[in-house]
């Protein structure tokens, strides 16, 4: 590892750290946020350079510190504040590492928070507990860098406005805003995961990034199944990452894939995570996703799988938790079981459903199951649909060769 | 997720927009696009010169070859675009609150991207 990434790394991991106890001794999220950011990236610039300070994390929060008195400054009806914060001792920064775990659990918890729209809580949270600059977030989701800042500036301030506090929510909410927290790490994985080509090294970038936030926030609750669960999809899903790209960026499905390049040693970790975790905790649907992702994981070959059990497996996330994608993967586990008759049967069901009606992935799989049961003509059909309504250009590339093979 | 609108004018659009009705509508388009910026969903936004500056290339005779105008007669000319970030919802719902929807149409069409889920 260079200085460089051993420098980018530990300010990474200190972020939150510091951010959680600035807002927590001064409040005001907003103003820390930027503060922290700023000392952050004076670390950035000094460090590899100065050498790493003897407490780094003294040493950013005496710099967070100092901007946000600055900025205080600046802004003269603010007076009070200024003189409230230049009466505190900074040199008892060392004080603000005891509650450091409940600090980044309270930033995660206030990132994800109800008032704000998905898109602005992946921004927030990468900012502010991973630590990540704008432009990276911005480069990753392909938008301007200005925009990104504006979501970012906007994202703090509905936060400030709807009384978001730093403190962690009691009862019923944990768990209601836990669930926000999880999801949102998840859609920071897929948005990483989904990449096949072009910007992929930034997006990749995601995809680490969310499997780490995840690691830490079980540090953080380790008798949560459920973020257990999460930390194994994650695993058990990106040791694929290697085989289910081409070099040219096309898709390989699942069954066709090289096993051999699967990630070994992710599987082991993810397949080790789920068997500890599934016989405590309450059964979710993040345990029961990296359970079916565990089986394929765990055949030697696409003809070997267990589907039996994939099925039973979705059956079960189905009534955990019904959604038309589910009942989608179920009627592909059910083809597989009883035949690709019994498959379409179950996906005309979902015709009605105005969520997939118009879904490329409903059609697809259709088109998958008329080929299985040999109706060439309305599989191929189906697949030429399927590509005219993906807005992925590898998912598209993919159907057409799947329609051009039955030509 | 990106979708690009598409903002087809009808014509007299330019005329109108010459206008005192039409400094008040090019205020409102302003305004629209000054909440897409502040709220962090605009990707970018151009206006088109009028369909008349348009030159067509395609190939003619095997060689490509420049015409004066638009490719086709239509009624209604592309007069711009919005690219936004943001829910497809969202999307249509700023389609719908754009200014002269009244004569003219908008199209929201998804961007496509360069990833995907296996299969």
């Amino acid at each position: 590892m260079s200085a460089q990434g051993g420098v980018e790394d530990l300010l990474r991991r200190l972020a939150p750290q510091v951010l959680g106890a600035l807002v927590r001794r001064y409040g005001q999220f907003d103003a820390c946020e930027d503060a922290v950011q700023e000392a952050l990236i004076a670390a950035a610039e000094q460090w590899p350079v100065q050498g790493v300070p003897e407490d780094p994390r003294a040493w950013l929060f005496a710099v967070a510190s100092r901007r946000l008195v600055d900025a205080w400054r600046s802004d003269s009806a603010r007076r009070a504040r200024e003189e409230r914060v230049a009466a505190l001792d900074l040199a008892d920064a060392a004080d603000a590492t005891a509650l450091e775990g409940d600090d980044t659990l309270a930033l995660l918890f206030l990132c994800c928070h109800p008032a704000l729209t998905p898109p602005s809580q992946i921004a927030l949270t990468l900012r502010a507990v991973g630590g990540l600059a704008t432009d990276e977030i911005a480069r990753a989701f392909l938008v301007p860098e200005a925009t990104m800042a504006q979501r970012i500036g906007r994202a703090k301030q509905r936060v400030k406005a709807s009384g978001g506090a730093f403190a962690m929510p009691a009862g019923d909410e944990r768990a209601v805003r836990l669930r926000a927290v999880l999801h949102v790490l998840y859609l920071i994985f897929n948005e990483g995961y989904t990449a096949s080509s072009g910007s992929e090294l930034q997006r990749r970038e995601l995809t680490r990034e969310a499997i780490r936030l995840t690691r830490l926030l079980r540090r953080l609750l380790p008798d949560d199944a459920e973020v257990a669960g999460l930390l194994a999809l994650m695993l058990l899903t990106d040791a694929r990452r290697d085989a289910r790209t081409t070099a040219d960026g096309d898709l390989v499905p699942l069954a066709e894939q090289d096993r051999g390049r699967w990630d070994g040693a992710a599987i082991a970790e993810g397949v080790a995570l789920l068997t500890a975790t599934l016989p405590r905790g309450r059964i979710g649907p993040y345990q029961l996703q990296a359970a079916i992702a565990a089986v394929h994981a765990e055949a030697p070959s696409a003809e070997a799988t267990d589907w039996p059990q994939i099925l039973a497996l979705y059956a079960l996330l189905e009534r955990v938790e019904p959604s038309p994608m589910v009942t989608l993967n179920r009627a592909v586990a059910l083809a597989m079981v009883d035949g690709p008759r019994a498959g379409l049967e179950l996906l005309a069901t979902l015709d009605a459903d105005a969520r997939l009606a118009e879904h490329h992935r409903l059609v697809a799989v259709r088109a998958h199951l008329l080929e299985m049961a040999g109706e060439r003509d309305t599989a191929r059909a189906a697949y030429r649909e399927a590509a005219r309504r993906t807005t992925s250009l590898p998912e598209q590339r993919h159907l057409e060769r799947r329609a051009a093979r039955l030509a | 997720m990106k979708y690009m609108l598409l903002i087809y004018d009808a014509p007299g659009t330019r005329e109108l927009f010459q206008s005192d009705e039409g400094r008040e509508l090019m205020g409102r388009v302003e305004a629209i696009v000054a909440e897409l910026r502040e709220r962090g969903e605009l990707v970018g936004t151009q206006g088109l010169a009028d369909a008349s500056t348009a030159r067509t290339v395609r190939l003619q005779d095997g060689a490509p070859a420049v015409t004066d105008g638009p490719f086709a007669e239509a009624k209604e000319q592309l007069g711009g675009y919005v690219i936004v970030d943001c829910e497809h919802e969202r999307a249509l719902e700023i389609a719908m609150r754009w200014p002269l929807i009244g004569t003219n149409a908008i199209e929201v069409r998804p961007v496509m991207f360069d990833g995907g889920a296996e299969m």
